[in-house]
């Protein structure tokens, strides 16, 4: 336990959408009249879907979900993930500006974050001023700051401005002065979000020397977000890979930027998982990817190329006897082809949760066009799962489809590329 | 000290008395940097700085002399006029700051709460004391204009009670920063009731013996005189009327229930601040 820093158990955050509350007490006043009166709720929003579908979407939103980790203390650890991946509420939870909905994070040592730089900076105040209001609103205390003060000055270097209101500054100098206050803190656990987007790029040298020399010379623990992939790698020995809400993965830096990337990339392949669809629910489509034959995700395949299709399918249960089918429709919306796992005599137990499921099209025959797969689920025979939109898109150019290096007549004119046998 | 291991957890739930006391008393510097920031920038951008302190309660004791002294006839204890206004006006001013600047301290600061932690407390106790600072300025221009008065003969004696203002002026502030916390908490989920404030103190104030003595309004409408009389802020000024001008309704009874009602308010502003301070930032 001693050499933990941080330790964090179970941690989810629910953000309720829309309102709960009108927002104004005159609204709720409405609202509670109508319902005294046993009338209908003037504010519910007409035309609003109340049936089955709808409800059990409930309009909370978990933004982070049962996350556990553990950082060790000395270590520099990058937090990575798309924008909604959870990444600021974490930070904002460890940081106590906000609570978690459910578990605890418990660690050792003053914690200090920095989630944006000159917080609480008065334009009005000198700089001298306001370095000593911002140390104070991070927690330090007066005497701290004053021993400081050179180093901090000499950092932003500032010395000729010191007394001149914040408001004069470049808007460099601000940045400046506003990390280098923020980079003396004394503290064991130091918390940074994206603050070195800001400032030219002399200065964010200047910042991540700085904070490596934070973490790798004085031993702190440092948690870093950032987009920025190259400060990560520079700084974080570890990372973890956050995705709606979970983590996805934990491991080395260079490991997990190296997923990252991949699992960015197959994004382009594919159009959003709407959430209306019709159907059961016992299971339904949860994800979906275009691979290569090496299992990398793509967003453009050629023609005569294996394409790999992956589902992921989400069971509320364990489940027996799922047939899943696919159709390849054109830009027209004509259905091309259709194929369900039944006709080949295959069949899908799944488990409860995700579950992933591949079909391999080897020598494909589609032609030089756009394509859209849907799909369908059905259990026990009767529909599960059918979403109203398109699972994904499929972008086929054109191809070493002969294996001969001619390309041939790959059009998107023609329906289909054929290859035969010539004697 | 401040290298030493320490072990901390945060939780989903904390205690609704849980009001971290020592944090605060750890955070003590940013209050008087908070306190300083206020009463720097408020000096810096105006360009008769301090000089403002002075003149809105000047005019106003002008105007509620003409007004209600000389047109309406309100009688003010036989004391000289402008005093008997400026006490009330002094008085009131401090409530009313405080009362008013701690109700949005939520939405003011937004900006500030969404980005780093420190123990919220902290920001409507800075309001506090920077109103003290300018509460004290007003307290040396009525003590300018009593002495003015007392040198020129006009009829009133300092009483014992003047000892009780220190008691007076932290009671005026706990009330006005306990009120304020209610309000503050409660306008996060109702944003229309920060309309209501600035009415609501105008309102509080004639409900409230600040142009008028308890004396005069307990005599002509007894049966209203209750809700002036029941108001907290009412026993408050009385003293503080008593003890600098020698009039006024002062008893033991009524300074008792005001203090009651004052810690009263204040515990629970407290608690429903804290309670509403842990997830402000989610409903923002």
């Amino acid at each position: 336990m001693k050499d933990i820093a941080i330790s964090v158990e179970g941690l989810s955050k629910a953000y309720q959408l829309g309102q709960i509350g009108s927002g104004t007490l005159s609204r709720d006043l409405e609202r509670w009249y109508a319902r005294i009166r046993g009338k209908e709720d003037p504010l519910l929003i007409i035309g609003e879907n109340n049936d089955q579908n709808t409800k059990s979407h409930s309009n909370v939103v978990w933004s982070l979900k049962d996350i556990s980790f553990e950082v060790k203390k000395g270590d520099a650890v990058g937090i990575i993930g798309k924008n909604g991946a959870g990444k600021s509420t974490l930070l904002k939870i460890l940081s106590k500006v906000t609570t978690p909905t459910t578990g605890r994070i418990s660690g050792n040592g003053r914690i200090a974050s920095l989630l944006e730089v000159g917080t609480g900076f008065h334009p009005e105040l000198s700089g001298r001023e306001n370095i000593f209001l911002n140390g104070a609103i991070l927690g330090m205390r007066k005497r701290e700051i004053q021993r400081k003060l050179e180093e901090i000055v000499d950092f932003a270097g500032i010395e000729r401005y010191l007394d001149t209101p914040v408001k004069r500054y470049s808007s460099g100098m601000y940045v400046r002065l506003a990390f280098a206050v923020a980079a003396h803190l004394e503290s064991e656990i130091l918390i940074v979000d994206e603050v070195l987007a800001v400032g030219d790029a002399d200065f964010q040298k200047k910042c991540l020397g700085k904070m490596s020399e934070v973490s790798k010379g004085e031993g702190r623990t440092v948690l870093f977000v950032s987009h920025n992939m190259t400060a990560i790698k520079k700084l974080c020995s570890s990372s973890i890979l956050l995705n709606k809400g979970n983590i996805e993965m934990s491991d080395l830096t260079h490991r997990v930027i190296e997923h990252y990337y991949h699992s960015n990339k197959e994004r382009l392949a594919k159009v959003s998982l709407s959430s209306k669809r019709e159907g059961s629910g016992v299971v339904q489509f949860y994800d979906f990817d275009i691979l290569n034959n090496y299992c990398e995700p793509k967003s453009v395949m050629l023609s005569g190329e294996t394409i790999v299709l992956k589902f992921i399918l989400n069971a509320k249960s364990d489940i027996q006897n799922i047939d899943i089918g696919f159709s390849i429709h054109d830009e027209d919306e004509n259905m091309l082809s259709v194929i369900y796992s039944s006709y080949q005599d295959k069949i899908f137990n799944l488990k409860k949760g995700l579950n992933e499921v591949f079909f391999e099209l080897a020598d494909n025959y589609l032609s030089n066009r756009t394509y859209f797969i849907r799909g369908l689920l059905k259990a026990d025979n009767i529909i599960a799962d059918m979403p109203l939109e398109p699972l994904g898109e499929l972008v086929i150019e054109s191809g070493n489809f002969y294996q001969t290096g001619s390309i041939g007549h790959q059009t998107s004119k023609v329906a289909f590329l054929i290859k035969g046998k010539w004697s | 000290m401040h290298n030493e291991e320490h072990g901390w957890t945060i939780e989903a739930k904390a205690s609704l008395f849980d009001l971290k006391l020592n944090e605060i008393w750890a955070y003590r510097d940013l209050l008087w940097l908070l306190v300083r920031r206020d009463f720097v920038s408020f000096y810096k951008q105006t360009i008769l700085g301090p000089l403002w302190f002075f003149i809105q309660p000047l005019f106003t004791t002008v105007i509620f002399t003409f007004i209600f002294g000389n047109l309406a006839g309100i009688s003010t204890d036989g004391l000289p006029k402008p005093l008997f206004y400026m006490a009330g006006i002094t008085a009131w001013n401090y409530f009313s700051d405080c009362l008013t600047k701690t109700s949005t301290v939520f939405r003011d600061n937004a900006g500030i709460f969404g980005k780093v932690y420190f123990p919220r407390l902290i920001m409507p106790l800075s309001i506090v004391v920077s109103n003290l600072v300018r509460f004290g300025v007003q307290m040396v221009l009525f003590l300018i204009m009593s002495g003015y008065y007392y040198l020129s003969g006009a009829n009133f004696h300092p009483s014992w009670a003047i000892s009780l203002i220190p008691v007076v002026v932290i009671l005026m502030a706990l009330l006005g920063l306990g009120t304020g916390m209610i309000i503050s908490a409660m306008t996060t989920k109702y944003r229309d009731l920060a309309f209501l404030v600035g009415f609501g103190v105008q309102l509080l104030m004639y409900a409230t013996t600040v142009i008028y003595p308890l004396s005069v309004a307990l005599t002509k409408y007894p049966k209203y005189a209750w809700i002036i009389k029941y108001n907290p802020m009412t026993p408050i000024l009385e003293t503080f009327r008593f003890g600098f001008l020698g009039e006024g309704s002062f008893s033991w009874a009524s300074l008792g229930y005001a203090t009651v009602v004052t810690l009263g308010l204040l515990a629970f502003g407290i608690v429903i601040f804290n309670k509403v301070e842990r997830n402000f930032v989610d409903t923002v």
